[in-house]
């Protein structure tokens, strides 16, 4: 069977949403490419989840210590060397990016590297000017850390997530512009680690876009240890001057100063859609996003693009099951036309967790949905308290009508472990009842789940 | 080393595959990527590709055959490897597994089913009966009136998801029309247990069987008219009705009787149960002594007792032990019934509405005449047909020519 092209799909970009459809792909008995000009498995695998993970979970045990002094240990913490908490975070990125390549070499995808541009409906240009020809192309290039003409990056001052990943020794100060999911885990990481941390949020919340009240625990949970918030506040320019960064920000029309030794920018990310060759096939962008239709489909028919390129929540696990739902729709396979917005989970990694999914009460506010809430403290459960991580709470908005769950929000120990027994029963429609009926393992923080839903059915035992 | 060449999953919902063609024989050089053999799923025909490297060294399936998903199709390994050990295993597995279901297996051979489930379809129903439904979409359903049997589920594997019950709400009236109707499960009440006890105890203990005749009112009802003409209080025909009964029972009182296992008990007094309706069930009030009181006494001891029971005030000696039972189900407008005996009597007389019908006279001539159904259910055990026909034949002459009482 002569194959009229050299691929059946081309993928460029090799992060979660890219590696991940091209495996489906593969799986669905498609040839396939997946093109990276950079390291097998994106932003995700090198310079964002995982080794964030590596640095937050190295933050943990170090401050921590006190746990270990508190059993009459003594630590001595003068030989500590953040560039070997760097070293490892670098380790458990190189050994994953491998797994990637292994994996894609297991599923006969092939793995080619360089730049790619889409010069014609079933054309891709590498940089070497190679061209390649495929049935389908599927866009999956990312996203990078957004910048503000008023604070330019160098990434050695003023800096972006990427800076903050890759820095080898920590300020004494930092300022955080955002107190978004990035802001905040770097601020639990730098904080542990001793640093001292301010952030300044234009809104007049943390976590803006999770629950408020939510927002609001953590908030306290990280004042108490020190960090300071600006709400509210803009940040406005930066003077370098004596090694130190003066940040102008204006609160409500009183302009102050601080000064810092860095400065983190972690105001969001910005779609990666430049130098594609969209125009050579008129696809459009939208403030920068590739607008695609249903099973992420673009204006041409055979060119799909999924991930922080399109207007979706960003986040690695959506980006995967887009790409998913991209190439079994081009397999022919019956599959939802999209991802259903409030079945995705949120996942924040600092110290309180927190994660959550479908409404929350201001979205349902604006959405003009009516509910009900329970909420339901970490206290309550027996294991929360043995294991010392007794300050948290679960927050389940349900429909006052059926009781249908709306959304959850949690924040404590293992919160984004948790949240996904409520994401369950809200994706197979179960309904509080079932959760609280159901018998739960003693002693476990899964009990706090347990408890919420009899909070939500009127009889919690341990309220 | 020998590599045993399962049939995969060329689609994901592919349960098997046949083999339509096989692309290389034993002894060819398979190489990672080449096409072993062509492959008729659920979906298309499709290129399998080994993904392994060596001799074909053994085919074990023909062309044409059937293949579920997992099993051993072919065996790759090193050139002049004996895997003919490997090949008796194989076969001697499939061998043992073949007997438990020959049928299905020939079956399949010849004819593989299509087996991806159609996206919208009848409710699918678990091994336990259940029609498959989220908890969600059943408590909306309910609350809406509709029977999970009317929807179709999209949800996996046909499962009935809140989406399909909205579309469902929504389809409007044709769906909507059992909406006035619920499915309710009613504890049953202690009285309802008697009830139902003592019901079933008599149909299936007691032999039952039934005589029917039809009575001329027309000189009941004008004699009640005269009387209740000039009464103070009005007679209710049921009082006239158990009068009779009591009169026919007290001239034959075999019918008058109860069954006792080793003895039947001929009463020496007639106690007429009358059976009267309530909100929650029925119970048969007692007109005591009804063959020494007249129409009057009846009527009066009627009334208090059928207030009591539908008040629920009625003390268990006002509604046990009667020797006879009259239901009357003529103000529904029931032309004929028949009525399970209600112990420890042995007949139950079940009486139908009077209601004008054309009769032939004993000179042929048709005339209409309020006529009455009535129904008598005996238990053979005590009654045999004969003397429930003669008392039945007695009570028929005496409401249709009164004056025969005196005689």
């Amino acid at each position: 069977m002569a194959a009229k092209y050299d691929y059946d799909l081309l993928v460029i970009g090799s992060g979660p949403g890219g590696y991940v459809a091209g495996i489906r792909a593969s799986q669905l008995g498609m040839k396939v490419g997946v093109i990276e000009k950079d390291k097998p498995g994106g932003v995700c695998l090198n310079i964002g989840c995982i080794p964030s993970k590596a640095l937050i979970h190295q933050a943990h045990m170090f401050s921590h210590i006190k746990d270990l002094e508190d059993m009459g240990l003594k630590v001595d913490n003068s030989g500590f060397d953040y560039a070997k908490v760097f070293e490892k975070s670098r380790k458990a990125a190189t050994s994953l990016s491998g797994g990637v390549t292994f994996l894609l070499k297991k599923n006969k995808v092939d793995y080619i590297t360089g730049t790619a541009k889409i010069s014609g409906q079933h054309e891709v240009t590498l940089d070497d000017s190679k061209k390649l020809t495929a049935k389908n192309i599927l866009i999956a290039t990312g996203s990078s850390p957004r910048s503000i003409p008023s604070f330019p990056i160098d990434e050695e001052t003023v800096i972006t997530s990427n800076g903050a990943l890759m820095a080898q020794k920590l300020p004494k100060k930092l300022l955080i512009l955002g107190s978004g999911a990035i802001g905040m885990e770097f601020a639990y990481v730098w904080n542990s680690f001793g640093v001292e941390v301010e952030i300044v949020e234009i809104l007049d919340r943390v976590l803006p876009i999770e629950d408020d009240e939510i927002g609001k625990f953590v908030q306290k949970t990280f004042e108490k240890r020190g960090v300071k918030f600006h709400l509210g506040t803009m940040a406005k320019s930066l003077e370098k001057k004596d090694g130190k960064v003066l940040v102008t920000v204006d609160k409500s029309g009183t302009e102050s100063v601080i000064e810092t030794d860095m400065v983190l920018v972690a105001i969001g990310r910005a779609p990666n859609s430049q130098n594609l060759g969209l125009e050579n096939v008129g696809i459009k962008t939208e403030k920068g996003f590739i607008c695609v239709g249903d099973y992420y489909r673009t204006k041409v028919p055979n060119i799909y693009a999924i991930g922080d390129v399109i207007q979706s929540p960003l986040l690695a696990h959506v980006a995967s099951k887009e790409g998913e739902i991209a190439v079994e729709h081009m397999a022919g396979h019956k599959t939802d036309p999209k991802i259903d917005p409030l079945l995705i989970p949120s996942a924040v990694y600092c110290e309180p967790q927190v994660a959550s999914f479908g409404y929350s009460e201001r979205s349902a506010k604006d959405a003009g949905v009516k509910y009900e809430k329970a909420v339901f403290p970490y206290r309550g459960a027996g294991k929360s308290v043995a294991i010392g991580s007794s300050e948290g709470l679960v927050k389940v908005l349900f429909d006052p009508k059926h009781k249908e769950i709306l959304g959850a929000h949690v924040a404590g120990a293992q919160a984004t472990e948790l949240i996904h027994e409520i994401l369950l029963a809200k994706k197979t429609e179960l309904l509080p009842e079932d959760l609280a009926t159901m018998v739960h393992a003693h002693p476990t923080l899964s009990e706090i789940v347990m408890e919420v839903m009899r909070t939500i059915e009127g009889w919690p035992i341990h309220a | 080393m020998a590599e045993k060449i399962e049939m995969v999953a060329l689609s994901p919902t592919m349960e098997s595959g046949v083999i339509v063609k096989w692309s290389k024989k034993v002894g060819d050089e398979i190489k990672s990527g080449d096409v072993l053999c062509e492959v008729e799923t659920d979906k298309a025909t499709m290129e399998y590709e080994s993904m392994d490297e060596g001799t074909l060294l053994n085919i074990l399936v023909d062309e044409g055959a059937d293949v579920p998903v997992g099993d051993i199709i072919a065996i790759i390994g090193d050139k002049d490897e004996d895997v003919s050990g490997i090949v008796e295993e194989i076969k001697k597995a499939a061998k043992a597994e073949k007997p438990a279901a020959p049928a299905a297996s020939k079956e399949a051979t010849s004819a593989p089913a299509p087996k991806a489930p159609a996206a919208k379809s009848a409710p699918v129903v678990t091994s336990s009966g259940k029609v498959k439904s989220s908890p969600l979409a059943r408590k909306m359903a309910e609350e809406a009136g509709i029977s999970l049997n009317t929807i179709s589920g999209s949800g996996p594997q046909g499962r009935i998801i809140k989406r399909d019950v909205e579309e469902a709400i929504a389809a409007g009236p044709a769906t909507q029309v059992a909406s006035t109707m619920r499915e309710q499960v009613i504890p049953v009440s202690k009285k309802r247990q008697v009830i139902a006890k003592r019901l079933a105890e008599s149909k299936f203990q007691a032999p039952h069987y039934y005589l029917k005749l039809s009575i001329n009112m027309e000189n009941i009802i004008a004699a009640r008219k005269q009387i209740n003409a000039k009464a103070k209080e009005k007679l209710s025909m049921n009082a006239f009705i158990v009068k009779f009964v009591a009169e026919a029972l007290r001239r034959h009182p075999q019918v008058n009787a109860s069954w006792q296992g080793d003895s039947i008990v001929q009463f020496g007094r007639v106690d007429v149960g009358l059976a009267v309706a309530q909100s929650d069930g029925l119970i048969t009030p007692v007109v005591r002594n009804c063959e020494s009181k007249g129409i009057q006494a009846i009527d009066q001891d009627m009334k208090v007792l059928i207030d009591k029971a539908q008040n629920n005030k009625l003390q268990p000696d006002e509604y046990t032990n009667a020797t006879f039972t009259v239901s009357n189900l003529g103000s529904f407008g029931i032309e004929e019934f028949t009525a399970i005996i209600n112990p420890p009597g042995a007949a139950i007389l079940a009486i139908g509405m009077s209601e004008k019908t054309p009769i032939v006279t004993a000179n042929d001539q048709i005339v209409v005449k309020p006529m009455m159904k009535v129904s008598l259910s005996c238990d053979h055990r005590v009654i045999d047909g004969a003397v429930g026909a003669a008392f039945l034949k007695d009570l028929k002459d005496m409401m249709e020519d009164p004056i025969r009482v005196l005689l």
